[in-house]
C-alpha cells in the first residue's frame, strides 16, 4: 500500500505487526480514535517500612525477573555521557537475557558499545527517536533482526499509550534519588536538568529502577520521578562522563555562513505578522537554529516585544532570555547545557514538562500546539518542502527525528534554516533521501541564498517580499545550487527495510532501505 | 611539460581541496590518487576536473594526489593548476 506521500508501505512485518499508512499532518490524530491499551501499570504493593535500595544494578534487574524478548526502556538525559544504558545491557547479556527490545528516547555516541548485542541478536528491536555512529551504521546496513522504528519524541509517548511500546523494565538514571525513588535531574554532580522523557517510562513500565551516583538524604526536593512509580532504587559509582553529560553554557556559533542564515531567519519571524507580544518560541540547539535566537533576542528588545513561553532542548541561551524578561516562562522537557540545571532547579518560571505534556499528539494539551514560532534544522530539504533529519549522504542513519515533526505540525510558523549545500552535497533535492517532516507542515525554508515559501502559504510570501527578503522559488534556487555542484550520484541501497520512520501519529511515513556502500 | 619540484596547492578546510604533486620519471604517465568526503557522489566528475586541468596544461607524467573536502569545480581547477604551476617551477602568480 501506498501513503500519502507514495511511499509503498508494506502491511505487515514481521516482529512489527500491522502497519498504517501516513495519509496527511492531522488526518489520523483528528479522525481516528485511539484505543489506550497501556494506561496503568501493573497494580503492586509494598509493605510498611521495606526498603527499596538494592546494592547494585545487577540484584535489581534481577528483582525484576528479566525474560527473553521483554522491552527495556531508558533515557537520552544523559547524551553522550551515559554510562547506564549500556551497563544494564551488559548485566542482562550477562544473565543470559536475549531477544530483547530496546525502547530508549534516543540514542547517542555514548551507545556505540552495544553493536556487538545487535550482532549477536541479544538485542532484535530499536524504538528510539535517533541512532547515530557505529550503531546507525549497522543498522543502516542491516544487521539489526527487525526493522528499527523511528518515532517522533511525542510519537513516543503515543507508543507508549498504544501499546506498540510494552516496557517491561526501565532503568532509569537521576543525578540525585532518595531511598525511596523520587528522583531528578536538576541537582547533584552529574546534574542534567530535565527528566521530560523519563516521567513517560516512570509512568508506565512494568518495573522502575531508579539509578543514581547521587544518593541523598529523604526526602529528595524537589524531584521529577515520585516515589510511588518506582520499585528499585540503586546507587553507583557514576551514572556517565559528567562532562559529556553537560558542560558549561551553549555558545552562539562564529560561522559566518550560520550566522547569515540565522539573521536571514529572525527577519523572517520578525514580518510573519507574528512577531508581537505573547508569541510562544521554541529553538533547536544546532549551529544556524540556536544562532535565531540571537537576532531574536535583538530584535524582540529593540521593538520592546514581550514573548510569552519558550518551550523544548532547553539552552543556557534560553535561560538567559527568560531572566531578561524576553518570555514569562520556559517549558523544559530536556535541557542541553550545565547552566540550565540551576534554572531547573531555582526558577519558578522554568517549569520542567514531561514528553506527554511537550508533543504527545493525543493528548488534549501538547505544548507544542500552542507553539507559534519554531526554528528547526534540516540534513535535506526538497521542492516538496518536507524534511530529512534522519539518514545522511549515503543513505546511512545518522540523526534524529527528535521533536521535529511535532513542532512542526503544531507551530503556526515553521522555519527550517540550512545552508544550500554544504561540502559540495546540494541539499535541496527533489525527494529527499527520508522524509520525517511532511512539506504539508513546514512552512519556510531558509538559506543564505534565499527564502523559500510553502505555496499554500502566498500571504506569507507577500509579506516577506515587501519585508525586502529575498523570497525565491524553491525549484528555482534548487537549478542554481544544482548548477554549481554539479548533481551528486545516486546512493547505492539494497530492497531491504532496515528502518520505519513513523509519523507522530503513529502511521509510517517513510522506510529506509539498506545501505550497501557507507563509503 | 614534466613537473620537476615536489608542489602542493590547497588546505584540508571543508569546502576546499589539497592537491599535491610529484614528479615522476618521463615517459611513466599520469597518476592521479583522489580521496574525497564526496566521492560515493563526485568521484567520476572530481577525475574528469583534475585530468581536463592536465589535459590542457599538456601534462603527462605526473603523481597527482588529491585530498578533497567537497570544493566546487571552480575551486578544484584552480588548486590543480596553481599546484602544476608551482611544480613546474612558473612561481609567478601563485604565491
Amino acid at each position: 500500500m501506498k501513503n500519502a506521500l507514495g511511499v509503498e508501505i508494506p502491511e505487515y512485518i514481521e516482529g512489527i505487526g500491522e502497519l498504517q499508512p501516513y495519509q496527511g499532518v492531522w488526518k489520523s490524530i483528528i479522525e481516528d480514535e485511539v484505543p489506550a491499551t497501556n494506561i496503568s501499570r501493573t497494580l503492586k504493593a509494598k509493605k510498611a517500612h521495606t526498603s527499596k535500595v538494592c546494592s547494585s544494578l545487577e540484584e535489581a534487574i534481577k528483582k525484576c525477573k528479566p525474560f527473553d524478548g521483554m522491552t527495556v526502556t531508558c533515557h537520552h538525559h544523559l547524551r553522550g555521557g551515559d554510562g547506564v544504558l549500556m551497563q544494564a545491557i551488559d548485566i542482562l547479556d550477562k544473565m543470559g537475557i536475549k531477544d530483547i527490545t530496546l525502547a530508549s528516547s534516543s540514542l547517542t555516541s555514548a551507545h556505540d558499545g552495544l553493536v556487538p548485542y545487535v550482532e549477536k541478536g541479544m538485542i532484535t528491536k530499536i524504538f528510539t527517536s535517533g541512532i547515530r555512529g557505529a550503531l546507525g551504521d549497522i543498522v543502516s546496513t542491516g544487521k539489526l533482526k527487525y526493522p528499527a522504528i523511528i518515532h517522533s519524541h511525542g510519537g513516543r509517548v503515543r507508543d507508549f499509550l498504544t501499546g506498540r511500546i510494552k516496557p517491561d523494565l526501565s532503568v532509569l538514571a537521576a543525578s540525585a534519588a532518595d531511598e525511596e525513588g523520587n528522583a531528578t535531574g536538576s541537582h547533584g554532580p552529574s546534574a542534567f536538568g530535565s527528566m521530560g522523557y523519563a516521567d513517560i517510562d516512570a509512568r508506565y513500565s512494568k518495573n522502575v529502577i531508579i539509578v543514581t551516583d547521587n544518593m541523598v538524604e529523604y526526602p529528595c526536593v524537589p524531584s521529577t520521578i515520585r516515589q510511588h512509580f518506582v520499585d528499585h532504587v540503586v546507587k553507583i559509582d557514576s551514572i556517565g562522563d559528567a562532562s559529556k553529560i553537560a558542560s558549561g553554557t551553549t555558545r552562539i556559533t562564529s560561522s559566518p555562513m550560520d550566522l547569515r542564515i540565522a539573521r536571514i531567519a529572525a527577519t523572517v519571524i520578525e514580518h510573519s505578522g507574528l512577531f508581537k507580544d505573547g508569541m510562544s518560541f521554541q529553538v533547536g540547539a544546532g549551529g544556524a537554529s540556536l544562532a535565531v535566537a540571537k537576532f531574536l533576542r535583538e530584535d524582540m528588545k529593540r521593538k520592546s516585544i514581550q514573548g510569552s513561553f519558550m518551550i523544548g532542548g532547553v539552552t543556557s541561551y534560553g535561560v538567559d532570555m527568560l531572566e531578561e524578561g524576553l518570555f514569562k516562562a520556559i517549558f523544559d522537557v530536556q535541557s542541553f547545557d550545565a547552566a540550565v540545571s540551576s534554572s531547573v532547579l531555582n526558577n519558578p518560571k522554568h517549569v520542567e514538562i514531561s514528553c506527554d505534556q511537550y508533543a504527545n499528539p493525543n493528548n488534549c494539551g501538547a505544548m507544542t500546539n500552542k507553539l507559534d514560532v519554531v526554528v528547526l534544522g534540516a540534513l535535506e530539504v526538497d521542492v516538496d518542502f518536507n524534511v530529512n533529519v534522519i539518514t545522511g549522504s549515503s543513505g546511512e542513519i545518522r540523526g534524529a527525528s527528535g521533536g521535529h515533526s511535532d513542532t512542526a505540525s503544531g507551530a503556526n510558523l515553521s522555519v527550517i534554516v540550512c545552508p544550500s549545500f554544504r561540502g559540495r552535497l546540494p541539499i535541496i533535492m527533489d525527494r529527499v533521501h527520508t522524509v520525517v517532516t511532511p512539506g504539508e507542515s513546514v512552512d519556510v525554508i531558509v538559506t543564505e541564498r534565499g527564502v523559500c515559501v510553502n505555496p499554500a502559504k502566498p500571504n506569507l510570501a507577500a509579506a516577506l517580499k515587501k519585508a525586502g527578503l529575498k523570497v525565491v522559488d524553491i525549484r528555482d534556487l534548487k537549478k542554481e545550487v544544482d548548477s554549481m555542484t554539479g548533481i551528486p550520484a545516486a546512493k547505492e541501497l539494497g530492497d531491504k527495510i532496515v528502518a520505519l520512520v513513523e509519523y507522530r501519529d503513529g502511521t509510517i511515513i517513510d522506510v529506509i532501505k539498506n545501505v550497501t556502500n557507507l563509503g | 611539460m614534466t613537473p620537476k619540484f615536489k608542489a602542493q596547492a590547497g588546505t584540508f578546510e571543508s569546502s576546499d581541496i589539497m592537491v599535491l604533486i610529484e614528479p615522476v620519471a618521463e615517459g611513466s604517465g599520469r597518476q592521479v590518487d583522489i580521496s574525497s568526503t564526496v566521492m560515493l557522489q563526485f568521484e567520476e566528475d572530481l577525475k574528469a576536473c583534475i585530468n581536463q586541468v592536465l589535459d590542457v596544461m599538456e601534462i603527462e607524467n605526473v603523481h597527482l594526489i588529491a585530498k578533497d573536502k567537497g570544493a566546487l569545480t571552480p575551486t578544484i581547477k584552480a588548486r590543480v593548476e596553481t599546484a602544476v604551476k608551482r611544480s613546474l617551477g612558473i612561481q609567478e602568480g601563485t604565491l
